[in-house]
């Protein structure tokens, strides 16, 4: 019994002394958020600021236009999040119930394709946006992110498990195929497709490279971007960086917080692709 | 609606074609923005003195390769990326390990620990990377704050070259930790509890659990594990840009690959070599690529 309260104990405490290094960044934004300057370079460090300072986000905001920068992250991400929802959910449907020439072909060569650096793509894509005259304009962030293997690979193995009887006695009701996917297999793959829908709102709120390469005006950044910026813009208003970082975790943080088990399902299948 | 009176005319025709349709938009989408730029790319990386503006080339050679392969910038890219790799994934496995066989057992509040463990995954690079490099502050950073209790004189993990990398690599492991935590996690999971609970008959204690049934068993996921993380790593590159204001370390010492690739088209405009050294990556991460499939396929039937 003894050692069993041990042990215990020495979980708890290993546990614990992890979950701080690893909470501890975010703690340090958020305290620090609301500190004077003068308390952000206090040695040593000041933990808690002794008047919470709300003006510092509405001084961000000041500095540069986040507010603008959060509706074009957001339309950006829905725009993404919806799109490559719809090619997913179709191709899928293409890749498991139906039968076709080559289909399997596709689907091996598709899956091969999976393993091509993104990094190697954008050297092209940027020329692609450019001969379009996309580029600083919020379709550049669009338009390129409207399909994704690595999701119709999910959804699709999805599908093949849901039994084939249901197919056949919805034929027999005269449905047809479209009729089909929405109304059986789409609500039947419903966890799937909203750990699709989470993943993909993650990794496209998150973006930061593409944005870079692709953005340059003020007014089309997005919050990622828009920071990284504000880098250069806020100066040495560390206080200032840091309620503009805050603005940006919060909002995935709280999906994250109601979310976690169906986000952490998805990533344990394969990781946050793009 | 419309695709549905065209089709109706001939319902064989319509059987035929409807799969295609489906595919569509995912073959538009990849196609454009996949399958092109991968051929674009290989032919690119082998024109010599390409020019982006008029796509005018002088002809096909290995020139790019040749300035690639002996640039300075890139070699030392490759060895930056090497040390980090081979310091990040190890480190962040072996953390992974202990904290997911922590996090398996039966715990209160793991909902709480989950989420405190899991958070780095889902928040943006840029915006923890300014955080960090606040902490990573010479003069007044709690990084060294901590180390000035444990009597450690303070490094100028920023400013000073040669330190860019540690703060790279710490600040990697953090990033990675929750991603091989959750991996690890659900490799835990499926290992049979019956294992467990005859060791247990037989007497074994925690420790000879852990080295003789939870590590062979885990071994697999490890694998793969290690692998996955190695490719992730290899394309380190945003990272580098909240910690130092967006140059490869404070005095361009610390070039990546992907930073390289990056330098090469998007600064310097030189898209043959960009391309050349793009396909160096791919051909790293596709060796790599082909590991990771060997493992799976070994002990998918473990």
């Amino acid at each position: 019994m003894k050692k069993q309260t041990l042990n215990k104990i020495i979980i708890y405490t290993l546990l614990i002394l992890g979950g701080i290094v690893m909470i501890f960044p975010f703690f340090w934004m958020f305290s620090s958020a609301f500190k004077t300057a003068a308390e952000t370079a206090s040695f040593p460090p000041k933990w808690i600021p002794s008047i919470p300072q709300f003006l510092n986000f509405a001084k961000a905001l000041d500095y540069a236009p986040f507010d603008r920068y959060l509706i074009n992250s957001l339309i950006v991400t829905i725009a993404n999040v919806t799109l490559t929802m719809i090619s997913t959910i179709l191709a899928a449907f293409a890749f498991s119930r139906l039968k076709w020439k080559g289909r399997d072909t596709v689907f091996t060569l598709m899956l091969a394709l999976m393993m091509v650096p993104f990094e190697m793509l954008v050297i092209t894509n940027f020329q692609t946006i450019a001969n379009w005259g996309l580029s600083d304009r919020l379709l550049a962030l669009i338009i390129p992110f409207t399909a994704s293997i690595f999701y119709t690979f999910i959804l699709r193995n999805f599908f093949m498990s849901i039994p084939d009887s249901l197919y056949y006695s919805a034929k027999i009701d005269g449905a047809s195929n479209w009729q089909y996917l929405w109304k059986v297999m789409v609500p039947i793959a419903k966890p799937s497709i909203i750990t699709i829908l989470l993943l993909n709102t993650i990794v496209s709120w998150n973006s930061f490279m593409w944005p870079l390469l692709v953005i340059n005006s003020r007014g089309n950044r997005t919050l990622p971007l828009g920071l990284y910026a504000f880098i250069t813009e806020a100066g040495t208003h560390f206080e200032l960086l840091m309620a503009a970082s805050t603005m940006i975790v919060i909002p995935i943080i709280i999906l994250f917080l109601i979310a976690r088990k169906s986000i952490v399902n998805g990533v344990a299948r394969g990781g946050l692709k793009g | 609606m419309m695709k549905k009176n065209i089709l109706s005319i001939n319902p064989r025709l319509r059987k035929r074609i409807e799969p295609y349709l489906y595919l569509l938009p995912f073959i538009i989408g990849i196609g454009i923005f996949t399958l092109y730029p991968i051929t674009y790319v290989f032919i690119t990386s082998f024109k010599e003195g390409f020019k982006y503006i008029t796509g005018a080339f002088e002809g096909f050679g290995l020139d790019n390769y040749q300035y690639v392969i002996n640039d300075a910038n890139f070699i030392s890219a490759l060895k930056n990326t090497s040390i980090y790799v081979m310091v990040v994934v190890p480190i962040s496995t072996g953390l992974a390990i202990l904290i997911a066989n922590l996090l398996n057992k039966k715990i209160k509040f793991i909902g709480f620990f989950q989420t405190v463990y899991f958070l780095p995954l889902v928040t943006s690079i840029t915006a923890v990377g300014l955080a960090w490099k606040f902490m990573f502050n010479h003069n007044y950073g709690v990084i060294n704050y901590f180390l000035s209790l444990l009597q450690i004189d303070p490094i100028n993990w920023l400013l000073v070259p040669k330190n860019n990398i540690y703060a790279l690599i710490i600040f990697g492991i953090w990033n990675i930790l929750p991603f091989t935590i959750i991996l690890l996690l659900s490799g835990l999971q499926n290992i049979n509890e019956m294992y467990y609970t005859a060791a247990k008959v037989d007497g074994a204690s925690n420790f000879q659990i852990f080295y003789k049934i939870t590590i062979p068993l885990l071994a697999p996921t490890i694998g793969l594990v290690l692998i996955i993380n190695m490719i992730s790593t290899f394309k380190v590159f945003t990272e580098l840009f909240p910690l130092f204001n967006g140059s490869p370390g404070i005095a361009y010492n610390l070039y990546t690959v992907v930073y390289y690739i990056f330098d090469q088209f998007y600064i310097k405009w030189k898209f043959g070599r960009a391309c050349a050294a793009a396909l160096i990556l791919f051909l790293i991460i596709f060796v790599l690529t082909r590991l990771q499939l060997y493992i799976q396929r070994k002990w998918q039937h473990y």
